[in-house]
């Protein structure tokens, strides 16, 4: 085990003196100031049309109706009101289903989704990651190819599959294949390719097994891959509602459950516009908290995403 | 000593090396049982699905009755007289063409010069790229910009400046949906292949640029050619992966803000069509077809891509 202790504390030296070099404000070599003026005002200029929208959307969630049907419209809310958060409370909660109901659907499928898939995945991915084996490689393949299809292209044929299965309208449906997803497994083998392999070694010739070597080595020393995998499934639970595979309305997430109170743009219940707004509000904001208090683990793990070919 | 023909030869040697392959599968057969859960979801759930698609797509199969094999028919009937199709098929291209390697090029090019900002204002730079990625249905939110009266956003601004007398039907009218689609495609996805993009950056060692200067680079254009792309290429890759990803699989943005189907079919892409097929006609045969097609010319794309990339900076 001391081995795996210095190591750690090797790599942390090597950080911390990667840190204190950067941290010294050099200015880099071939740096014109005007270069330097034109970034600021491309990414101020492209900054403010990624963020547009979205400042939009968070001030409409908070306009009173007034506001929100002014002509010509206001981008910044003059009296901002807590109503439209209100009505969408009490809209979801006098609905059969209660609102606890939907929280509760969507924390489990969440959770339990989120916790297989890091699960199942890293295990396989110590496995690829650190041993070469008939097929490893064939197979690493496979999943850098099947990063492309999304569950758009695929939402046809996995539908028949759910259905062989019975397992539409359960919580399976969306939790199980949730477990399989390319993306996490992808990560967490990169992550775990630059934790050198000597590591792995030395704890084989001290007796370890490889479950010990897994759950107790390399595991603990990817935290920030599984805390990235974590938000990406998190995301594609919460961002991917599944109408099609969920359809009794006990078992809907909150998202889903929100959707169907935005309903489509097309056919705007215009009584609704605030709880709308209000709605959106709650969709989008919960991805980007999660991503704000993992940003700097996910750069750690993107650091390593690399694909050779 | 016996005779040996080549082809016995080449037989002994095949025979060895399977024997050898089989040694190894049992050496590490605790490894396989590591992959084992993995493996079987994703194979249930993804390789599947792809190989269903495969294998339905020279069917007739209506769900009701067992699939009936047709051979290349539904191939025939998609190419030569599928008008709609074909028309998704354009409209997928060229949402493809533009959104892929724009957003591509942007998504490294604003990773670069983020790159370049002081460290403490990197993070929150980064969150204003992203965020629209990962809100996920926040697209929702360009219908209310785009609406088609007087309320709508970009009629507002552009009635206000005087530029245009009345609304544009923005999300109806022919010729302006497909660069309304091409927007908002473009603000979504950056992706993940923007982070990986920043966090690659980041990690390049300093002395290579050191020694660039050293070496007679002359500015960070040139810097970016010879030291900063040659050592991102996994990275690029991997970017690419998820380009792709993005700029073909456009299909929910037009249900939503362009509606199903959209008018005259200008925004019908192929995971439109798919859906159409698939979920409401219930034709799984075709539809498989479909997602066929969509499959090869992503890998396609994904081939060619790989070998541009591994050009860079020689």
């Amino acid at each position: 085990m001391t081995t795996a202790i210095s190591h750690k504390r090797q790599n942390e030296m090597i950080n911390m003196k990667k840190r204190r070099r950067s941290s010294r404000a050099v200015r880099k070599p071939n740096r014109s100031l005007g270069g330097d003026m034109f970034i600021w005002l491309i990414l101020a200029l492209f900054g403010m049309f990624f963020v547009f929208p979205l400042v939009f959307l968070i001030n409409n969630a908070f306009k009173p109706l007034d506001e929100i049907f002014i002509f010509p419209p206001n981008l910044w809310v003059i009296n901002p009101t807590m109503g439209n958060l209100q009505d969408l409370f009490i809209i979801m909660s006098r609905s059969w289903v209660t609102f606890t109901r939907y929280v509760f659907n969507t924390v489990f499928i969440t959770i339990s989704g989120t916790v297989g898939h890091l699960f199942v995945a890293s295990l396989g991915a110590y496995a690829v990651s650190k041993y070469e084996f008939p097929g490893s490689k064939f197979f690493f393949g496979l999943i850098i190819t099947t990063l492309m299809f999304n569950q758009f292209v695929m939402q046809i044929p996995n539908f028949l599959i759910l259905a062989q299965l019975n397992w539409i309208d359960t919580y399976w449906a969306v939790v199980i294949p949730a477990f399989g997803m390319p993306m996490g497994f992808f990560l967490l083998k990169q992550f775990m390719d630059t934790i050198p392999i000597s590591l792995v070694e030395s704890a084989k010739i001290d007796g370890a097994n490889e479950w010990y070597i897994y759950s107790r080595i390399v595991m603990p020393l990817v935290k920030p891959a599984l805390l990235t995998a974590m938000v990406f499934a998190v995301q594609a639970l919460w961002n991917n509602p599944q109408s099609l595979l969920i359809h009794t309305e006990q078992l809907k997430t909150l998202p889903l459950a929100i959707s169907q109170i935005i309903g489509s743009p097309h056919a705007p219940n215009v009584a609704r516009m605030g709880v709308n707004a209000a709605g959106m509000l709650v969709m989008v904001i919960v991805p980007i908290i999660i991503f704000i208090f993992a940003q700097s683990n996910i750069l750690k793990t993107m650091a390593s995403s690399g694909i050779k070919e | 000593m016996v005779e040996t023909t080549p082809y016995q030869r080449y037989r002994a040697k095949k025979k060895a090396m399977r024997e050898h392959t089989w040694l190894e599968m049992k050496k590490h057969k605790t490894l396989y049982l590591f992959l084992l859960p993995f493996l079987l979801v994703f194979a249930t759930f993804t390789l599947a699905p792809v190989a269903m698609s495969l294998a339905l797509s020279f069917t007739y199969f209506n769900v009701l009755e067992p699939p009936r094999i047709i051979g290349f028919q539904n191939y025939l009937n998609l190419f030569l007289s599928d008008d709609i199709f074909l028309i998704a098929l354009r409209n997928t291209l060229i949402l493809a063409v533009i959104t892929g390697p724009v957003g591509y090029i942007c998504a490294f090019l604003f990773a670069w010069f983020i790159n370049e900002l002081p460290r403490f204002i990197r993070a929150f730079v980064t969150l204003v790229f992203y965020a629209p990625t990962i809100a996920g249905s926040a697209f929702l939110v360009w219908a209310l910009i785009f609406t088609g009266d007087a309320q709508g956003y970009a009629n507002a601004i552009l009635m206000n400046l005087g530029i245009i007398h009345e609304p544009n039907q923005w999300l109806t009218d022919t010729s302006y949906m497909m660069p309304v689609i091409i927007i908002v495609v473009l603000w979504m996805s950056l992706g993940a292949g923007f982070l990986a993009f920043i966090a690659g950056l980041s990690t390049i060692d300093e002395a290579l640029y050191e020694a660039g200067l050293v070496d007679g680079v002359k500015n960070r254009w040139q810097e970016l050619w010879f030291i900063t792309l040659p050592n991102m290429q996994g990275m690029l890759m991997f970017g690419a992966v998820m380009a792709i990803m993005a700029s073909f699989a456009v299909g929910d943005v037009t249900q939503n803000l362009a509606g199903f189907p959209s008018t005259d079919y200008e925004v019908h892409t192929i995971v439109n069509h798919l859906v159409d097929y698939g979920a409401i006609r219930f034709e799984m045969g075709y539809a498989s077809a479909i997602a066929t097609v969509l499959f090869i010319t992503m890998i396609g794309t994904k081939i060619l891509v790989g070998k541009f990339i591994s050009k860079i900076g020689q």
